[in-house]
């Protein structure tokens, strides 16, 4: 009797802690647990929004075949591209910010973690909202105004959600910092996600603003913005070049933060990295948000100096200048590598091959914008567009790889990590350059069907492997993640050697990430307190 | 672990202010992004064939529209004596300021209910222009800042009342956001109400 008993009470006991354990998940306002939240169903979302691109990249191998439902291509088309953007690259990245931030800060939490948490639940209704209406014939180009109107809100509640979790991640930034640490000591990484969540604070409103007009018109005049088929017309700077460059700022500081930690030295010139990383983001938020016509269409020797200035200095400031930014990081990096002694693990690749990745991006942008390249309305554009994104993924993976340890208490095998980012490498570079290539051969742009000379199925059936290979890569990785997290080798307390206050906690680090406060007297506090090696 | 020196828990950093200001950044960028679009239909439909922005038989009202302009004045001036006031303990005062705060806010949204009443400018009709919908699009997104507003008036007086004296910070935080509001209503004013 007294076993029956126990036994009844133990599986109540193990159902009542299931049930709290996803309470406490459901209303966490633990940083880590938003962080990682935003992390999880970004990744999941990836899988998704790959499956579709993949789709489209088939059904463009042979442009008279169509495969996918013609009528259903503009829908398709923009999931891709807002799922990618909004439900993806932008999440992903803001949740290892969320996730990370506060630790190497040397906060014991966010600053209004309810907002985030708030934010979190907001973004993921407003991703179901959007998935939801296009799945149900809504959104850009859908026949059902009901779910294209339910589209246009879905979008509102979403952004509104980001900018919530990016407010409380720019509060934190400026109030939380540990004792001693003032702007120029502040983290790379850290640095990178100030740039990226002013720039997200200007750009996401202004999105936010053009959808509250575009659903006001739709629901109940649709006298001026054209209704369903031109509601990309008036949204799509949102997740185009340049606002995408902000998005991806903190790849940038990623890069300069892992490549200080693996050569086993300072970073130098911190202060230019500072403003190659600024650079980049200040520009691009800018541009993006001004809609200043930034393209060189004329020809540059006969033009006045007064149409120089109102045509090359648009252009040089926001095409030229993100490239000047990045370009300042990687070079220091670089520099960084060649004199310290750099350990080959799998985040440095990551995170180098990410950046790089970005970084061609941002210069095909530049090429873009050359108006005698005659490239407008090409898939160049979506070329662009996906070196940033795949770019900022493949360096997203590597960030999870390198502050795991931190936030689960084990280690992802570098043995088994590192051919993963070779692999999604080369996915990127798949799925990537031959829209560049296409681009030239005046492939348009969200279409399917259309001709021109040249190998258009190698491109296209390139780039459709590219993103079969990438969602590939994702899925190899989450399950290297999940297996490592969950089973893997336990992690000491700081297993990279590093430089920054995160790894001056316990691993995984506990709740209120502190036991002591701590004060800092320079940018890299624990490699004040290490041997001294070559710095 | 390595043992960094310790340190006494550092000071607030004023969060309340300074998520104010963030929230308000963010805020701009949503109402100069709309006010931008405005300003580039409106120049857009009065150099088209039509030439026709504010349809036929409209008038924007001037008189609820100014009357709004001089409202947020005192709105400023009783935003900061609440600051004034719980800097200095006065806890009628500072209730009092929050209060007026409150009713003036309500009173613009009186305002520009009555504004909408009086132009009674229907945009499912055939004679609608992109004034009409772009009309209730932007002073919507005003008058929800405006309920925001209201809303944060109320919880600072409800903190301050229920005894929580010493958290001045959200009485600032709480001016800082009135200016703010005030600051895009005088742009809305003379963009909407003064340019049309």
């Amino acid at each position: 009797m007294t076993t029956i008993d126990t036994h009844a009470t133990g599986a109540a006991t193990s159902s009542d802690v299931r049930l709290s354990s996803v309470a406490d998940w459901l209303t966490t306002t633990d940083h880590k647990r938003i962080g990682r939240m935003f992390i999880a169903v970004s990744l999941v979302a990836l899988l998704g929004a790959v499956v579709v691109a993949a789709l489209l990249g088939i059904d463009r191998i042979d442009a008279q075949a169509a495969m996918l439902d013609i009528n259903s291509i503009p829908q398709l088309f923009a999931l891709y591209r807002v799922a990618l953007t909004f439900i993806v690259l932008v999440p992903l990245l803001l949740g290892i910010a969320v996730a990370v931030v506060p630790l190497q800060l040397g906060a014991r939490s966010l600053t209004f973690p309810r907002l985030a948490a708030a934010g979190f639940w907001t973004w993921f209704v407003g991703s179901v909202l959007v998935v939801y209406s296009i799945a149900a014939n809504g959104g850009p180009g859908g026949g059902n105004s009901r779910f294209v109107g339910l589209f246009l809100v879905g979008h509102i509640v979403l952004l509104l959600g980001l900018a919530a979790a990016v407010g409380s991640l720019t509060t934190t930034l400026l109030t939380a910092r540990a004792p001693g640490m003032n702007m120029r000591r502040v983290p790379l990484f850290s640095w990178s996600v100030l740039v990226a969540a002013l720039g997200l604070l200007l750009v996401l409103p202004a999105v936010i603003g053009a959808l509250i007009y575009n659903y006001v018109d739709y629901r109940y005049g649709r006298v001026a913005f054209g209704g369903n088929q031109a509601i990309n017309n008036w949204i799509g700077f949102g997740f185009s070049q340049p606002a995408t460059f902000v998005y991806a700022v903190p790849v940038f500081g990623f890069l300069a933060e892992v490549i200080a930690v693996t050569s086993g030295r300072r970073m130098p010139m911190r202060g230019i990295v500072f403003t190659g990383i600024g650079l980049v983001g200040i520009t691009a938020a800018l541009g993006a948000v001004l809609q200043q016509p930034a393209d060189l269409s004329r020809n540059i020797s006969h033009m006045s100096f007064g149409r120089w200035i109102s045509d090359v200095l648009p252009y040089a400031m926001f095409n030229l200048l993100p490239i000047l930014g990045g370009f300042i990081v990687i070079a220091l990096g670089a520099l960084a590598l060649r004199g310290g002694r750099p350990r080959l693990i799998a985040p440095l690749v990551f995170g180098l091959l990410g950046a790089l990745m970005v970084f061609v991006g941002i210069l095909a942008s530049a090429i873009y914008y050359v108006g005698d390249a005659q490239l407008a309305g090409t898939v160049f554009e979506e070329g662009t567009w996906l070196y940033i994104v795949y770019g900022a993924v493949l360096s997203a993976l590597g960030a999870i790889t390198y502050w795991g340890p931190k936030l689960w208490g084990r280690v992802i095998p570098d043995k088994l990590a590192l051919p993963l980012a070779a692999l999604g490498f080369i996915a990127t570079v798949l799925a990537s350059l031959p829209y560049l290539i296409a681009g030239f051969a005046k492939q348009p742009a969200n279409a399917s069907e259309f001709d021109y000379s040249g190998p258009q199925s190698l491109w296209n059936g390139l780039a459709a492997a590219g993103h079969v290979l990438m969602f590939v890569t994702v899925v190899a990785f989450i399950g290297l993640a999940a297996r490592s997290f969950t089973k893997g080798v336990h992690a000491g307390d700081d297993p990279w050697d590093a430089h920054t206050l995160e790894w001056a906690t316990s691993s995984p680090a506990p709740y209120a990430n502190f036991v002591d406060v701590h004060s800092v007297a320079s940018a890299e506090p624990l490699l004040d307190l290490k041997p001294r090696r070559d710095r | 672990m390595l043992a960094l020196p310790s340190a006494a828990a550092p000071a607030p950093r004023r969060q309340m202010l300074v998520g104010t200001a963030v929230g308000c950044v963010a805020a701009g960028s949503l109402i100069g992004a709309m006010l931008a679009l405005w300003m580039r239909f409106r120049t857009d439909a009065l150099h088209s064939a039509r030439a026709l922005w504010i349809p036929k038989g409209i008038k924007v009202p001037m008189v609820p529209a100014n009357t709004m302009l001089l409202a947020f004045i005192p709105i400023c001036v009783f935003s900061q004596w609440a600051v004034y006031a719980a800097r200095r303990d006065a806890r009628s005062h500072t209730a009092m300021a929050l209060g007026l705060v409150g009713i003036i806010g309500l009173a613009i949204l009186n305002a520009q209910a009555f504004i909408y009443e009086r132009m009674k400018l229907a945009i499912n009709t055939k004679a609608a222009t992109g004034f009409n919908t772009m009309f209730y699009a932007l002073t919507g997104t005003f008058v929800l800042l405006v309920i925001i507003g209201i809303g944060f008036s109320a919880i600072t007086a409800f903190r301050y009342l229920g005894g929580r004296t010493t958290d001045r910070e959200i009485v600032s935080a709480h001016a800082l956001y009135w200016y703010f509001i005030s600051a895009v209503f005088f742009a809305l004013w003379f963009v909407v109400y003064v340019t049309k």
